[in-house]
C-alpha cells in the first residue's frame, strides 16, 4: 500500500518537474519562465518529498523531509520576487504579447533606485 | 515494482535537468540564466530526495537540505548583482 502511494507520488512529482523544465525552455519571456519554474519547486518537490517520507517511514526522515519542504515553500516566493524585480529594472525586454505593464508610464520605466527619487 | 518506478522517476528528473541546462546555455539574458540555475537547484534537490527514498540512507537527505540552502543564497546573490549593475 505504501509502495503504491510512493510510486504515484514520485511519478507525479517527476512529471511536474519535467513540465516545469519544458516550460522554462519554451516560454517566451523571463517572467513567464519564472511562472513555469515555480511548479517544480512547489508541486513537484512537494510530491517527491512526501513520497520519500512515506517510503522511509521513520520520524527522523519525516522531519528532514518536512524541513526541506518548509524551507523551499518559504524561500521560493522571496527568490521569485527578487529575480523579477532585478530583471524588470535591468530592462529585460518583455514579451511582445504583454498586455499590462503598470510601472511604465510615458514610455519609460520608473527606476526604484534612490538616486532617481521617484520610487 | 518500486524499483522500476524509482528508475523511471530518476530518468525523468535527469531529462528535466537536461532541459533546464539547455535554457541555462541558451538564455539570451542574465536573468534567464538565473531562473534556469534556480530551477536546476530545485531539480537537484528533488533528484537527491528520490535517491534517498530509493536507497534508504538518511544522510542523503541532509545533503538535500544543504543544497536547498545554498541554491537560495546563490539566487539572491545573483539577483542583487543584476540589480546593482556592473561594479564601478
Amino acid at each position: 500500500m505504501i509502495d503504491i502511494l510512493t510510486a504515484i507520488l514520485w511519478l507525479a512529482g517527476s512529471a511536474f518537474a519535467l513540465l516545469a523544465a519544458v516550460g522554462v525552455l519554451r516560454m517566451p519571456d523571463v517572467f513567464t519562465r519564472m511562472q513555469a519554474s515555480t511548479k517544480a519547486s512547489t508541486l513537484g518537490l512537494g510530491c517527491l518529498l512526501l513520497g520519500t517520507a512515506l517510503q522511509m517511514g521513520d520520524l527522523a526522515s519525516f522531519i528532514r523531509a518536512a524541513s526541506i519542504g518548509a524551507f523551499i515553500l518559504l524561500t521560493t516566493p522571496v527568490a521569485g520576487h527578487v529575480i523579477a524585480r532585478a530583471s524588470y529594472f535591468a530592462e529585460v525586454p518583455l514579451w511582445k504579447g504583454t498586455v499590462l505593464d503598470e510601472r511604465t508610464r510615458d514610455g519609460e520605466r520608473r527606476s526604484a533606485t534612490p538616486e532617481s527619487g521617484q520610487a | 515494482m518500486l524499483d522500476i518506478v524509482s528508475r523511471i522517476t530518476l530518468v525523468t528528473m535527469g531529462l528535466a535537468l537536461l532541459i533546464a541546462f539547455i535554457r541555462l546555455v541558451k538564455g539570451p539574458t542574465l536573468p534567464d540564466r538565473i531562473v534556469a540555475t534556480d530551477l536546476l537547484g530545485v531539480l537537484i534537490v528533488g533528484f537527491i530526495v528520490v535517491l534517498a527514498g530509493w536507497s534508504g540512507v538518511h544522510a542523503t537527505l541532509d545533503a538535500a537540505i544543504v543544497i536547498a540552502l545554498i541554491g537560495f543564497l546563490g539566487t539572491v546573490a545573483y539577483a542583487t548583482y543584476v540589480e546593482r549593475g556592473d561594479p564601478q
